[in-house]
């Protein structure tokens, strides 16, 4: 029996003379191709449609083409008015370079783009905070049924009852799954929501004549928080966090005032850890006359568990593209309802769907507004006003109802236990290579986050999250958040199987026991990726972001085309 | 000319009634190549303990804060085209904005290099 991996080859092993290096004559490395900008090939002469003959010129009545003999054309052009050409004025002066292409060059160019991709349909996504879970087929079965796919935002109400349903049942579910009162179901992803909560406790304080100035963000929130707060007018400061990683109450206390609008605490918060102070934080803020907001891209770690709304929480927004599985990142788009409490409800954005008493349910817009909010809510709405032009992100809430309903509440509630199982798996498989500053807080939520203590000197985050990819997984969220040095934030979501999830802790810890000590091939890892270790400084500092070839020249402006007289 | 530190890393060189301030050479080290720094506007007043500058590097976009009130008179503008100048020369070339000094018992407040040496080698 032979010795086995007897030439000592692990992975990072610089190959001298062996297959890695050898180059092909094609640049293509076994069935991984490389693939030219579409600019680059093929030529503007090749095309992948065929145009019918232009219309013989001075015919006479049945005119015809003199490629096709004697078959009269189908289009004849009456005697004198023959075209030269089809562009008419829209001709270029010169050539500009469109690609040209058979339709299988650009079929294959396009799929093999795509084989350069990661997608949660290759493999594992760790990214932490970002809950890249499988996105279920049954949503998208769902989605794709005609009288979904098919309706129109600007169809009579009447022909689309079914879809409305749709947006209330998800309105009621997102409401009891929160403790909230009411919901915004309209705007377009996670930050768009944080803006809508934000606009209606901005509304909330105007109406009572108290517009505050002060939103109070932790250091480790996500950082679409504080932009969110600046650019609703409000001046940002920090909340410091305890040793234990949480938000510390004393200095909260401490700091809140007549000037502070409202807090903006994410939670689980970004260390992966549970805020057990966040009744006693909304009951301060509250005795303080603030608004108490939640991010809630992380309500997939206590979804059926705890409802926000018991914790004094008074507007949160919920990403269906995270917790309710509807696509994330390119498979977009995102979708980001806002559930509100009793004191924020009526200012929320229109517009929004109510059932009445008949049964039906109404889509309120601005010209029904305030009679409808007469008739039903015994007074008058103070909504802050549209956010979007039309009712939300229709295809999200048919595959986040579809997810909600195919798992019920049982499941939803085994969705939260799952993830944080599985992310506490992470942990204790990995706390012995990689330092847990946050292990001894107790079990973590949906993520795991680890620092770069005890890496050999000279080694960084960035050069194991390289060598991660030499593995065959996407790296997990690096340097965030801000307060752990190093961070790593890993989050497998309830979606893998304990088999994937060894798999990956079996690559994660070579890297890191390589990481810590000191092999130098980490530093130009990855080595198998199509591309090596990049440059990002350059690509930061001087990013090329355009094919760099001969620029399209202008045609001749029509009338219309011209500003001015 | 003394220089302070504060504990957010940045530095200020005190010269009679203006100052200069940049961020200290730990800073830049621990936020790795810096590929673009955020000015302030020159007669813009900066209030100590607030931002004044953004700096981004390929980690992350940090705030600078300002160390001391004051109006801004001069900002570096090499940073602009060459923000590796904050590696490379952190404490020197690589500094951010002058500005006139408000108040000079906030200096008080600060460290001198010894104490800051040691705060770094505290953390």
């Amino acid at each position: 029996m032979s010795a086995p991996n007897a030439s000592g080859w692990k992975p990072g092993t610089l190959v001298s003379g062996g297959a890695g290096e050898t180059l092909t004559s094609t640049g293509n490395r076994a069935l991984m191709l490389e693939e030219p900008l579409i600019f680059e090939i093929g030529s503007t002469e090749t095309t992948g449609v065929d145009f019918s003959p232009l219309p013989f010129r001075g015919g006479d009545g049945g005119g015809a083409c003199s490629e096709i003999g004697d078959i009269p054309h189908p289009n004849p052009s009456p005697e004198g008015e023959g075209l030269a050409n089809r562009l008419g004025g829209f001709a270029r002066d010169a050539e500009f370079g469109l690609p040209g292409l058979s339709e299988p060059e650009a079929v294959r160019h396009y799929t093999r783009l795509s084989r350069q991709n990661y997608a949660i349909d290759l493999g594992l996504f760790p990214l932490g905070s970002c809950t890249m879970k499988h996105n279920p087929r049954l949503n998208e079965k769902v989605a794709r049924m005609p009288g979904f796919a098919d309706v129109h935002p600007l169809q009579p109400v009447d022909t689309v009852r079914g879809a409305l349903e749709v947006i209330n049942e998800l309105a009621f579910w997102l409401i009891d799954l929160t403790g909230m009162h009411g919901v915004a179901m309209t705007p377009k992803a996670g930050a768009h929501g944080e803006l809508c909560g934000i606009l209606c406790i901005r509304a909330a304080l105007e109406a009572r004549g108290d517009a505050r100035e002060v939103i109070l963000v932790p250091e480790s929130a996500h950082g679409t928080n504080p932009a969110t707060a600046a650019f609703a007018g409000y001046r940002v400061e920090d909340i410091p966090a305890t040793a234990e990683g949480r938000v510390d109450l004393e200095a909260l206390e401490a700091r809140l005032g007549p000037d502070v609008a409202a807090v903006m605490i994410t939670n689980p918060n970004t260390c992966g850890l549970f805020e057990r102070d966040m009744k006693a934080i909304s009951d301060a803020v509250h005795a303080a006359g603030g608004f108490v907001y939640c991010d809630g891209a992380n309500f997939n770690a206590i979804v059926g568990k705890v409802r926000p709304g018991d914790l004094g929480i008074d507007a949160m927004h919920i990403n269906l593209h995270k917790t309710f599985s509807t696509p994330h990142g390119g498979g977009g788009p995102g979708s980001g309802p806002v559930v509100l409490s009793e004191a924020l409800s009526p200012y929320g954005p229109l517009p929004y769907t109510a059932r009445t008493k008949d049964g039906v349910v109404h889509l309120i817009e601005e010209e029904s507004a305030e009679a409808f909010s007469n008739e039903h809510f015994g007074g008058k709405l103070a909504s802050f006003g549209r956010m979007s032009a039309f009712h939300g992100q229709m295809g999200m809430f048919t595959r986040a109802l579809t997810y909600i309903l195919s798992h019920g509440a049982d499941g939803l509630r085994q969705v939260a236990e799952d993830a944080v199982l599985n992310a506490n798996y992470i942990l204790r498989s990995l706390d012995d290579v990689l330092d847990a500053p946050f292990g001894a807080s107790g079990p973590c939520m949906h993520e795991a986050l680890f620092s770069d203590k005890g890496f050999a000197e000279g080694f960084s985050t960035l050069d194991l999250a390289k060598a991660l990819i030499d593995e065959g997984f996407h790296p997990m969220t690096m340097y965030f958040p801000l307060v752990v040095h190093g961070a790593m934030l890993v989050e497998p979501t309830e979606t893998e199987s304990k088999q994937g999830l060894d798999q990956f802790i079996a690559a994660l810890r070579t890297v890191a026991e390589r990481a810590r000590n000191g092999d130098e091939t980490l530093k130009t890892a990855p080595h198998h990726a199509p591309r090596r270790r990049l440059d990002e400084t350059l690509a930061a500092r001087k990013p090329i972001l355009a094919y760099e070839g001969s620029g399209a020249p202008p045609g001749k402006p029509q009338l219309s085309e011209q500003g001015g007289s | 000319m003394p220089r302070y530190f504060t504990d957010e890393h940045e530095w200020i060189d005190v010269e009679g009634d203006t100052a200069t301030v940049g961020i200290t050479d730990y800073a830049q080290g621990q936020l790795g190549d810096i590929v673009f720094v955020e000015l302030p506007r020159v007669g813009s007043e900066v209030a100590r303990g607030k931002d004044a500058a953004v700096v981004e590097s390929v980690k992350a976009a940090s705030d600078v804060y300002a160390p001391i009130t004051g109006e801004v008179t001069e900002a570096n503008g090499a940073l602009e085209d060459d923000p590796a100048l904050v590696n490379s020369s952190p404490e020197d070339q690589g500094w951010f904005f002058k500005l006139t000094i408000a108040n000079k018992s906030e200096l008080d407040g600060l460290m001198d290099a010894a104490a800051y040496k040691s705060f770094c080698d505290s953390l």
